[in-house]
């Protein structure tokens, strides 16, 4: 993985520094509340219901095993023991104490991390596959340019206070894991007719009040450009983009009124400007950062494991993992671990700090010294050979992540809901957590096969509700909490939004609903139809039909 | 207004006029509105002419007139709105616009880096008084990614220069 040289090692100290005088010009009162706010949010510093929030930056969401031992640091020592890992691959902590988050800054700097640009109207943390190295048919490392990116988005003085967030994706993929049509830049990487690496652009996808898939505006970009063809999006919006509504200032509002083709125009426009010239990104700068993610020293090994298929035919649990939650690797021998944040009736992505030092140690111990986050909120082992399976299953089992729910209908996305966020208008973490409960079972559960369950607290949709293939929105009826179930959403390559059902259903009833719902799937559906299939072929009124029918 | 130039507060020689008033003598900042209305006299009279963009006025709808003007001021309404940013390095970096750009309005000490960078030399501050703390911000990076418009090299470029050199 990347590792700072020492002008990235510089940057972020001198942010620590940068800082440290912002809180204490704060604590001191040389800066009121007003003031501080737009500087905190530049450094991921909310504040919540309760307390600050500070949400650390997962650079594509690839961490190293101090890195994870550090992260387990902080929750002991500036939080309650335990953090929150997200959508956007980071890591949130609910309890940190102003004046000591500068320390906080300083502890993660001495492990090359930071929290630079995880809120504020700025270019976020770049996301990625978190299978990114380790997938059969990826056409190179999506993190090379994801970093080459984090850089270059790194204290743009341009692009630091533009109309609103700015989140970008790439993946290397044709199985995107990564959700980039629902981002404000997605990118692909492809091959051209001449057989070329480069990039396909989809921009202004979205969530929040107004869902899009985001159009494509350019099929093919070359290496060498995708700095300069990243300058002139973010030109042309930065000047354009709605300053006047909150709810209006994305990019995908600004590339739907002008039209996909207009704007695709204007980026043109702007990028012969300053196409081929300072910004053109250097081969070496790309083969320096390739180096670090070469491939680590994988053995020869024979594709299947004698021990692994006596283990697996001994353990029915040990089996159902390894099914569920071990993915194909592209090197015979090996397997992606992914390792659930969603046991039964827990808070979907939290992690204690014991939990989170187990988790270093078997990446240390079993996988090439790399831990993923996944924007559904889970870890991933990307290494693990596939004889040492079994020990990682036990370690994990022992600490509450073995779970063998990747994927199924208990492994939801769930924003912090009013639990913690101060512009939710309902609790989603009870309600994952009463789904959760109500599907317990893990033989029923695998039955059901494949189900996305997204929920979000309130229409700005931190929980992806939009793209669940079942999606939960809390919305607030006369002070009382009140959930709308969509229908038929994907984040993955073939995305789509959700389509809503009918009238809201109350805390207590969204339960039962949910069940209606999966109910009707397993009554309607063909022999290993998917979900989105049978929506797709019988449409919404056979769960109408049950949820309403009885109203 | 206090003007923060080449480091230090100067003495502001120009003067903003309003759009209906009589022109006073001098260096004048005028609207892009009276510039269209008056182009001509503007043009033919003695003294610097400035120019002030609010921030839903680009550069662009001057792009032919920018060789009258000896400053565009370019305003920041709020902290948060970023559009000028833009509009000086358009400046700058297409149009080649040698004059001063300066900042004013909702200017703060912590974007005067990021100012600085986009090709702003003269920035309006609300206080004088703290003319250190403004110079210490402009400077709290010495290494940056992106290629800009102030004399830093971007880390890319010395990177692989550093490297050819000592190759």
């Amino acid at each position: 993985m990347y590792r700072y040289d020492e002008f990235d090692r510089t940057i972020v100290d001198e942010r620590v520094k940068q800082f440290r005088g912002q809180v204490a010009r704060r604590v001191s009162g040389d800066l009121t509340e007003e003031q501080f706010r737009p500087l905190r949010l530049m450094n991921g510093l909310y504040l919540q219901l309760h307390a600050y929030m500070l949400r650390v930056a997962v650079p594509y969401g690839t961490l190293s095993s101090k890195q994870m031992r550090m992260l387990a640091h902080i929750a002991r020592k500036y939080d309650k023991g335990y953090g929150h890992f997200t959508t956007r691959q980071n890591i949130q902590y609910n309890w940190p104490k102003l004046e000591e988050v500068p320390d906080l800054l300083a502890d993660l700097a001495t492990v090359e991390m930071h929290a630079i640009q995880t809120s504020g109207n700025c270019i976020r943390n770049v996301t990625s596959d978190q299978y990114a190295g380790v997938a059969a048919g990826e056409i190179e490392d999506p993190r090379v340019y994801c970093e080459i990116i984090r850089q270059w988005s790194t204290f743009h003085p341009e692009f630091s206070f533009l109309p609103r967030k700015f989140k970008i994706a790439v993946t290397a993929s044709e199985d995107d894991r990564a959700a980039i049509r629902v981002h404000d830049i997605g990118i692909q990487l492809v091959k051209n007719a001449a057989g070329e690496t480069g990039f396909r652009f989809f921009v202004g996808g979205g969530l929040g009040r107004t869902p899009v898939v985001g159009p494509e505006i350019n099929s093919f970009v070359k290496k060498k450009d995708l700095l300069s063809y990243l300058e002139a999006i973010l030109r042309v919006y930065n000047q354009l983009g709605r300053r006047d509504n909150l709810y209006k200032a994305r990019i995908k509002i600004l590339v739907r009124s002008v039209g996909t083709g207009e704007f695709a125009e204007m980026v043109d426009k702007e990028w012969q400007f300053i196409k081929d010239g300072k910004y053109d990104l250097p081969q070496d700068e790309i083969d320096r950062i390739k180096a670090y993610f070469a491939p680590p020293a994988y053995e020869t090994l024979p594709a299947t494991d004698a021990t692994l298929k006596d283990k697996i035919e001994a353990n029915a649990d040990f089996a159902a993992w390894v099914k569920r939650n071990v993915a194909e690797h592209k090197v015979p021998g090996y397997g992606i671990v992914n390792i659930s944040l969603k046991p039964i009736g827990g808070i979907p992505g939290d992690a204690t700090a014991e939990q989170m030092e187990v988790v270093a140690d078997l990446a240390e111990k079993y996988s090439f010294d790399e831990v993923r986050v996944t924007h559904e909120q889970n870890l991933v082992l990307p290494d693990v050979k596939k004889s040492d399976l079994f020990v990682v299953w036990e370690a994990l089992s022992a600490s509450d992540m073995g779970t063998s729910n990747l994927g199924t209908i208990t492994d939801m996305i769930s924003c912090p809901g009013l639990d913690y966020c101060n512009l939710a208008n309902a609790r989603s973490i009870p309600v994952a957590q009463r789904i959760s409960e109500r599907f317990a079972d893990l033989s029923r559960q695998h039955d059901i096969g494949d189900l996305k369950v997204k929920i979000s607290g309130c229409i700005n949709a931190c929980g992806h509700h939009h793209v669940g293939n079942i999606g939960i929105l809390g919305v607030d009826k006369k002070g009382q909490e009140f959930y709308q179930i969509t229908l038929g959403g994907s984040a993955t390559e073939d995305a789509s939004i959700g389509k809503i059902l009918g009238p809201a259903f109350s805390y207590d009833e969204i339960v039962d609903a949910v069940e209606k719902v999966v109910d009707v799937y397993l009554e309607h559906r063909a022999p290993g139809e998917a979900f989105l299939g049978l929506v797709d072929r019988v449409g919404l009124d056979p769960f109408k039909e049950k949820l309403y029918a009885a109203h | 207004m206090p003007l923060i130039k080449g480091d230090q507060i100067t003495e502001d020689p120009w003067v903003y006029a309003d759009d209906e008033d009589e022109l006073p003598s001098g260096d004048v900042v005028v609207h892009l509105e009276r510039w269209e209305k008056d182009k001509d006299s503007l043009r033919s009279r003695n003294g610097k002419l400035g120019l002030i963009l609010r921030s839903d006025q680009s550069p662009e709808l001057v792009a032919d007139d920018l060789a009258a003007f000896d400053l565009i001021a370019l305003d920041f309404p709020a902290f948060k709105d970023g559009r000028a940013f833009s509009y000086a390095r358009m400046l700058r970096e297409r149009f080649a616009f040698e004059g001063e750009i300066r900042a004013v309005g909702d200017v703060h000490r912590d974007q005067l880096f990021f100012m600085h960078r986009c090709g702003f030399d003269a920035f309006e501050v609300e206080n004088a008084a703290v003319l250190q703390d403004w110079l210490e911000a402009a400077r709290e990076f010495t290494s940056v990614y992106q290629p800009a418009l102030d004399a830093k090299q971007s880390v890319l470029r010395l990177r692989h220069h550093t490297k050819k050199a000592a190759e």
